[in-house]
């Protein structure tokens, strides 16, 4: 074939439709969730683990303070259960596929932007949902605890909108360490946390430095709007939502800063 | 073959440093469209950083790096181009289709799935999922998804590290129909008959710099030593005596003969044992020349130095 080309440049590009770039978006996240569903070994446990704990001491410990605090663990335990898909099933997935190369393969290729973070962020939403059914569903049967549809309701859409600052704060980790590293590196900044913010003890029971500091942590704003969706908070709310927005997007930009530059 | 005159991919005095090392130091590339270019060098050349760039994973200290005469870190230039990397642990759950179908839908017009699949030799295949795959298999899909998007310049780092020949083989001729379809390869391996077989140009590199490029006979033709062979009765070191021979060694019967002009060897080898057989006379290959264009480069580097000190 004797053509000549000629170009100009820069070489004029092939747009890409809106439809197959809204289908690219697709895919990633419908790959996203089948490989996870696929491998329960990895989500599995980053779910069950917060159940668990608010089985022994949201549910069985507390029996004897009545509904009350089994109500006001829901909220606090749920809130730990939702920080876990997003600091682990994010940054943990994230810092590890960094390690094996496919983060590097993706960037090198043309990706939509954000649509490999997005299609895990979906992935941590279906996951922090799911932490919060099992939780509703301990609640409900063995705490007694009565909800009406809405605030199950509200509760739920409180785990699957909050565990997106956590995201970014697993990525933001996932970001700085590699492989390995980053589970270890992630306990140290989910647990104590979770203690500091009064997800597993009311912050009335903790010192009273704690009590002073907890506006820092995200966690501690995600708890109030919790503890509202349940009933149990009746103070105003948008401060809290706000800090959280602010919270994810800092997070988000630095990491999504990072990955773009340095992979 | 008519080539336009702006290079789909450029590097152009690039400097790129990692601490103190400097993996490129001033290296220069022009890819132009439809041809296969190999990119050669001892490990640590700085051939992986080279692609880097082209690819946008890192960024140049100074120096142009363009892709179809962009910035490769925009999407648009990346749209264009497709990549096998040496190292990429695909998700391990999902089937060979599904890495397929993902692969394709970022491209504006990606090729039909079983038309990339019947390329790459991956079609029995499609329903299995990626870790259950052999070292072999795996590349292949990678190769697979690399060319799914119809691109207009390929990337292959390292291709064929892990398959046998007869699958070596299948992925040159794919490659080769690439070419035919206009298709622009820049290609890595550590395996110079792949080099051969494949590239219309070759460029060398050596201590992050290109230190040759042009067409692979004239890499050959830079090398003089011709290789003589033939199964002899005379003693190795009467050869070795002979003022045109440069090497020489034996392999029971056969004679092995490194010569600057094999014409006189070969004239004064038949003068002197009229029982000689299976003699064979050939230009140094692209390995030799290789190897002598690295060592050159490495002693001028070592001389500098000692200069400089």
């Amino acid at each position: 074939m004797e053509t000549v080309i000629s170009v100009a440049r820069p070489i004029p590009t092939i747009d890409m439709p809106r439809s197959r770039m809204l289908g690219a978006y697709l895919e990633e996240a419908r790959s996203e969730c089948l490989r996870y569903m696929r491998a329960p070994g990895f989500m599995l446990p980053i779910m069950l683990f917060p159940a668990m704990f608010y089985l022994l001491f949201g549910v069985l410990m507390a029996k004897s303070s009545g509904a009350d605090a089994t109500r006001y663990l829901l909220a606090s335990y749920g809130v730990f259960g939702v920080m876990s898909p997003g600091l682990f099933g994010f940054g943990v997935s994230l810092a590890l596929e960094r390690d094996g190369g496919l983060l590097t393969f993706k960037r090198a290729l043309p990706v939509p932007p954000g649509a490999y973070l997005l299609g895990k962020m979906l992935m941590a939403m279906v996951a922090a949902d799911g932490v919060i059914l099992l939780l509703l569903a301990m609640a409900l049967s063995l705490g007694h605890v009565t909800l009406s549809p809405f605030q199950a309701g509200a509760l739920l859409l409180t785990g699957m909108l909050g565990v997106l600052p956590f995201c970014a704060l697993g990525m933001f980790v996932g970001t700085l360490i590699k492989g390995q590293g980053a589970p270890g590196m992630l306990q140290l900044v989910y647990l104590p946390m979770s203690f500091m913010s009064g997800l597993w003890i009311p912050l009335s029971m903790l010192p009273q430095f704690l009590q002073q500091i907890a506006p820092v942590w995200p966690s501690y704003h995600l708890d109030m709007l919790a503890l509202a969706a349940v009933g149990v908070n009746k103070g105003p709310l948008l401060g809290h939502v706000l800090v959280l927005v602010g919270f994810a997007a800092a997070f988000l930009l630095i990491a999504a800063r990072r990955l773009r530059r340095h992979g | 073959m008519p080539h336009s005159h702006d290079p789909i991919a450029r590097l152009d005095g690039v400097i790129k440093r990692y601490g103190r090392l400097t993996a490129l130091d001033g290296a220069d590339l022009q890819l132009h469209r439809g041809e296969l270019l190999a990119l050669l060098g001892p490990n640590g050349a700085g051939k992986t950083t080279a692609i880097g760039l082209l690819l946008g994973l890192i960024r140049a200290d100074a120096g142009t790096v363009e892709l179809f005469g962009r910035d490769p870190q925009r999407i648009e230039a990346r749209r264009r181009i497709g990549v096998m990397l040496q190292n990429a642990e695909l998700p391990p759950t999902l089937r060979v289709g599904e890495l397929l179908r993902l692969t394709a839908s970022y491209y504006p017009a990606p090729r039909a799935l079983a038309e990339s699949a019947e390329l790459a030799g991956v079609t029995d295949l499609l329903g299995r999922p990626y870790a259950k795959l052999s070292g072999g298999q795996q590349r292949r899909v990678q190769f697979a998804l690399a060319l799914c998007g119809r691109p207009e310049l390929l990337f292959l780092d390292e291709p064929t590290v892990g398959m046998d020949i007869e699958a070596r083989q299948k992925l040159w001729v794919a490659v080769r129909q690439l070419l035919a379809e206009g298709c622009a390869v820049l290609l890595t391996t550590h395996y110079l008959e792949e080099a051969e077989a494949l590239a219309d140009r070759v460029c060398v590199m050596s201590r992050g710099r290109m230190i040759h490029e042009g067409t692979v006979e004239e890499l050959r033709a830079r090398v003089a030593l011709k290789r003589v062979r033939c199964f002899s009765t005379l003693s190795a070191d009467t050869v070795r005596g002979w003022p045109e021979v440069s090497e020489v060694h034996r392999e029971n019967e056969r004679l092995h003969i490194a010569a600057a002009e094999a014409e006189t060897v070969v004239r004064r080898l038949l003068d002197a044992d009229s029982q000689l057989r299976e003699l064979e006379v050939q230009r140094a290959g692209l390995a030799e020349a290789f190897t002598e264009l690295t060592r050159d480069a490495d002693q001028a580097a070592a001389a500098t130095q000692r200069e400089a000190a």
